[in-house]
């Protein structure tokens, strides 16, 4: 094989593909479609809970698109971090999507199912082997923070996907895996450079974010043995040297050392050229083999959150706000004490006057006068719903009557919508930022696959 | 007094993992570049000072064919904590904005 091309038909599964930009990339006869479908980056939430952040038609929409034009180029389709956060669950939830499909559409093909939810007993085995380390700014791992987790995920290297083609799975759909794996896979076991691979996934790891027009849909990826060429989807987008080469600023905190599981890429003296109009050509870069390590995520709750908001605009109040929020601060935490009865360590309450510095950007108070209007959200958290609900509660009379002045007649506030309070249910807090040692990289991988025929289900394995 | 606002034609942060948040500062043209290279703002230690952290874990690196200056550091309030307001830590980078780019107050 001289050269390799993945399409990557947008940065996360959901996001949509033009179909006209999905059209081009299916003639440009890729030798596989590759997509991630999953991040941490929308919070603790989705790996704590187990569940999406995108709907499931959306997901449903994307995933038809891509298994029909498999069916079409008879190539693998490339699914990792199913579900957001990739665990089990997330698996099982797009393997449901997916059997739909191929029911509603007659398809008929394997499905893989790469999982990479881990073990609490499995991992505390590995702290005590000294085979978890962590990695800055955290301390060392601790049996307390294996158990806060509710989920864990290990992300999965490039290996399983490769695994999972070669056992003949056409459509495979992944836990946790690095954003990068699931689009380097199938050039990685066609034998093409590890420098060429890994860094090409991590431009179009996006999709569409590294060209001229990121609403276009996502890029081709056209993997040589000295080189890689990216090319965006859509006949209209274009991809230049800055768009392609500035990629690796984004949401990375180093740009140019990317480690992922047992390699190291170097892409400090890539060169990036513009070979026409639309496509950019990469080369110079290089990579380091190390240590075999997958790292490790963990989400676990912290509580539960009531949350009220009030909006206020009345320019007396504002111009001395500062003073009225310490306050009306003091009164609320009094008479939770002596009204409810909770001790300052029951609770947790934060206050954030939204107009007024809530994002805390300068310790210093403002510079303007006062602000135009002011949202003051109250945020309460406690270890039981009706807990929070409860000070929430207590705090709304006084966040809609609250005087400046003790003499003042009643004021009102402005609460949006009644009732004032709104239950979050529970929160959750990352836990681990750490990874594992492994001797194999099937090690924490477990696999099923199974025979869709005509949408009917038979297992295989 | 140069401030930052003034000298650099884009910034941006963004979270990169739950646990570290990064700054990207674009130069419109190599002066303000080179200005921006040599500003003891955006230094280990001026950074450090801006968002009480330590120097110690400050990156910075300098893409000279962009003329960016990235920054990346340990977000202070970790993603989705309670006092956490910015959970993409996407605002970040306004603390620098208004600052001397001639600043390095003691961390």
């Amino acid at each position: 094989m001289d050269r390799c091309r993945v399409l990557v038909p947008s940065g996360v599964l959901g996001s949509g593909c033009p179909a006209e930009a999905l059209e081009r990339g299916i003639s440009l006869q890729p030798h596989a479609i590759a997509v991630d479908a999953g991040s941490t980056d929308s919070g603790p939430h989705y790996l704590g809970a187990g569940v999406s952040k995108m709907t499931r038609k959306a997901i449903k929409r994307d995933l038809r698109d891509l298994m029909l034009a498999r069916d079409k180029l008879g190539i693998p389709v490339l699914v990792g971090s199913c579900g957001t956060s990739g665990t089990d669950s997330g698996v099982d939830w797009t393997a449901d999507i997916c059997r739909e499909i191929a029911a509603e559409e007659g398809l008929t093909l394997n499905l893989g199912l790469i999982y990479s939810e881990q073990d609490r007993a499995n991992l505390v085995q590995k702290l005590d082997a000294g085979r978890i380390t962590a990695l800055p700014p955290m301390e060392a791992l601790t049996g307390g923070d294996l158990d806060a987790c509710s989920h864990i995920v290990a992300l999965l290297g490039y290996e399983p996907f490769a695994e999972a083609v070669k056992r003949g799975a056409d459509v495979i759909l992944a836990g946790r895996a690095t954003d990068t794996a699931v689009l380097a896979a199938v050039p990685l076991m066609n034998g093409f450079s590890a420098a060429q691979c890994w860094h090409a996934a991590k431009i179009a790891e996006c999709g569409g974010l590294c060209t001229d027009n990121t609403r276009r849909g996502g890029v081709l990826i056209d993997i040589g043995h000295d080189d890689f060429i990216v090319d965006p989807l859509h006949p209209t987008n274009t991809c230049s040297v800055r768009s392609v080469s500035a990629h690796l600023l984004y949401e990375n905190s180093d740009p140019y050392r990317l480690t992922e599981p047992g390699v190291v890429l170097d892409a400090s003296q890539a060169k990036y050229q513009q070979i026409d109009e639309r496509r950019v050509r990469v080369t110079g870069s290089s990579f380091e083999q190390k240590p075999y390590t997958m790292k490790l995520e963990g989400s676990g709750p912290t509580g539960f959150r009531t949350m009220v908001f009030v909006g206020i605009s009345d320019p007396k109040l504002l111009a001395r706000l500062d003073e009225w929020l310490g306050s009306l601060e003091n009164h609320l935490r009094s008479g939770i004490g002596s009204v409810l009865g909770y001790r300052d360590s029951d609770y947790v309450m934060d206050i954030r006057a939204y107009g007024w510095n809530a994002l805390r950007i300068n310790a210093a108070p403002p510079s303007v006068e006062r602000p135009l209007e002011t949202g003051i959200m109250v945020l309460v958290q406690a270890d039981e719903q009706a807990k929070a609900t409860e000070i929430a509660k207590y705090c709304n009379p006084y966040l809609l009557h609250y005087p400046l002045d003790p003499s003042d007649p009643l004021p009102s506030f402005a609460f949006p919508f009644s009732p004032a309070e709104v239950e979050m249910g529970q929160a959750y807090a990352f836990r681990l930022n750490h990874v594992v040692h492994v001797d194999d990289p099937l090690e924490l991988v477990r696999m099923k696959f199974e025979a869709l025929s005509n949408g009917g289900r038979d297992a295989k394995a | 007094m140069p401030k930052l606002e003034d000298v650099a034609r884009y910034v941006r942060s963004k979270n990169a993992g739950p646990f570290w948040v990064t700054i990207d500062v674009f130069c419109a043209d190599d002066d303000a570049y080179a200005r921006l290279k040599q500003a003891p703002l955006l230094t280990p230690r001026g950074v450090a000072a801006v968002y009480s952290v330590d120097a110690d874990i400050v990156k910075i690196f300098h893409d000279d064919p962009l003329r960016v200056i990235k920054i990346s550091f340990p977000r202070p309030i970790i993603q989705g904590s309670l006092k956490d307001t910015d959970s993409h830590a996407g605002q970040y980078f306004v603390a620098l904005l208004g600052r001397d780019i001639h600043d390095a107050p003691d961390a």
